[in-house]
């Protein structure tokens, strides 16, 4: 039996704010986030890969938190949920979701609104196809998709028109 | 919670230190580039390495280049994302660029790796499962257990390599470079793949999947990768077909493979499917003929969510598709 394995103190660059902590070097950035720093926007589905309910943003690209490392990632900037809306104004993807009530039990809204920002990051007009492959490795047990990606198409819409106007 | 067994994480930031460390601590340690395959799998309790080496930060095996006289160089640490999106990837091996799009999730395909994706670990329907679930049903041959569940009198697991790049790969007459720690060596595409069932790849357990080299497309060349799954959206194959051919200024064909993925424990070539493509016009006869010989030599293992005979039935249908791909700008 080897000895348990100790903490590591390491600063994360979570939200935009640095945070120094200690964690256990196999812990995922999914554990980290929700036990440590008390994030839980961020949602453990099926801690697989498979659901997409843990996505966050690192490197401002979209990760599956639960197959991640934290240890991996130190340094580099890390975009949860709970960093989407700046102040108290929402994102226009957690609008457009709230306005065409994209979301039932909510469970897989955080995975859907990262992946969503991401995309509109790119493009902010994206055509059908476009939403549905960014929101492909989400999943969804109550909706059934259309109102997300009508949600996401919107938000698109809108911020289209507010960097026109 | 489904939470990863304890293991000492140790980062490096050159190959040389990362086969070192795998050296040092044998089958104790394994390495993990992006972590997709190996984390699930750990999480299930099909790995519990004492050692994780991260590769990640061996920032050298990021590089992709492309020249038309030397081919295409991709680092093993290539995002698959970044292959499927690149513009020289896109024009001259369209086939791999199909492949790496159609890998996983975007999620999956930003964190995964050209190299990970080539050493993915074989799958079997009674081995990625919960331990428990693994427990219940008294383990299998390739952990844990004696008996291989899908061929009860095999001394192999008979587990699918699903990975969707290898057959490509191999369509593509790729060279691999492994590195280890008394130096390197190159092997084929058509002998990386170990068809045991244990074992996805020939890589000892102290090399380190550096480097992919694909030769210059040559004259005339075309290719293609279709795949077979359950939800177009994300999953693993069911069956993939490769085709990659050449052509002289006829518009013959000069040379062919044909390769099937998620068939066996490895990408299986048809080599009577290319015999007959070679010197055709690809005429509908010939590429009709073709098909119905990677539907006769074409063999799936019973081990996929899905059944035999529908797996057996598609390979034509994926096999014509493919063949018309490369066929249509020729004709």
């Amino acid at each position: 039996m080897s000895a348990a394995p100790s903490k590591m103190l390491a600063t994360l660059n979570v939200n935009g704010r640095d945070v120094t902590l200690a964690f256990l070097p196999h812990a995922t950035l999914l554990e980290v986030l929700r036990e440590e720093l008390r994030l839980t926007g961020t949602k453990h589905g099926c801690e697989l890969g498979q659901c997409g309910a843990c996505t966050v943003l690192v490197d401002g690209a979209p990760v599956l938190s639960c197959l991640t490392l934290a240890a991996e990632t130190i340094d580099r900037p890390i975009t949860s949920v709970e960093g989407i809306a700046v102040a108290d104004a929402l994102h226009p993807v957690q609008r457009a979701f709230l306005d065409l009530g994209a979301a039932q039990c909510g469970y897989c809204t955080p995975g859907f609104i990262v992946a969503a920002v991401h995309l509109l990051e790119r493009t902010t007009s994206p055509s059908e196809a476009e939403i549905r492959e960014a929101l492909a490795g989400h999943l969804c047990r109550c909706t059934g998709y259309t109102k997300i990606v009508e949600a996401v198409a919107l938000a698109g819409q809108r911020m289209r028109a507010t960097a026109h106007g | 919670m489904l939470r990863l067994p304890a293991f000492e994480f140790r980062p490096v930031r050159s190959v040389e230190d990362a086969a070192a460390l795998l050296s040092e601590y044998g089958s104790d340690a394994l390495p993990v580039a992006g972590g997709t395959d190996l984390y699930a799998n750990m999480k299930l309790g099909l790995f519990t390495p004492r050692v994780v080496v991260g590769l990640r930060s061996i920032t050298e095996l990021r590089r992709m280049h492309f020249d038309p006289a030397h081919g295409l160089r991709l680092g093993a640490l290539c995002s698959l994302d970044s292959i499927a999106r690149d513009p020289a990837v896109l024009l001259h091996y369209p086939a791999l660029a199909t492949a790496a799009a159609m890998v996983g999730t975007p999620e999956i395909r930003s964190m995964g790796t050209i190299g990970g994706n080539l050493c993915l670990e074989t799958r079997c329907t009674y081995y990625n499962q919960s331990a428990d679930w693994r427990k219940a049903l008294g383990y299998c041959l390739k952990r844990d257990g004696d008996l291989c569940r899908v061929a009860l009198h095999s001394q192999i697991g008979k587990a699918i390599n699903a990975s969707d790049t290898a057959p490509v790969m191999q369509a593509y007459d790729a060279r691999i470079s492994l590195v280890g720690p008394h130096g390197a060596r190159v092997v084929a595409a058509r002998d990386f793949f170990s068809n045991d069932g244990a074992h996805a790849t020939v890589r000892q357990s102290d090399e380190i999947l550096a480097e992919i080299v694909l030769p210059p497309p040559p004259r005339g060349a075309r290719s293609s990768y279709r795949k077979l799954r359950l939800r177009n959206a994300f999953d693993f194959p069911l069956l993939g077909v490769a085709v990659a051919v050449a052509t002289n200024e006829a518009g013959a064909c000069t040379q062919a493979r044909v390769l099937l993925g998620a068939v066996g424990s490895a990408p299986i070539e048809v080599e009577g499917a290319g015999a007959l493509l070679l010197g055709s016009h690809f005429a509908a006869a010939t590429l009709a003929d073709a098909a119905e010989e990677v539907f006769r030599a074409g063999k799936p293992l019973e081990n996929a969510n899905a059944s035999l005979l529908y797996r057996k039935r598609m390979l034509r249908v994926l096999a014509q598709r493919a063949l018309e791909d490369v066929a249509a700008p020729l004709r």
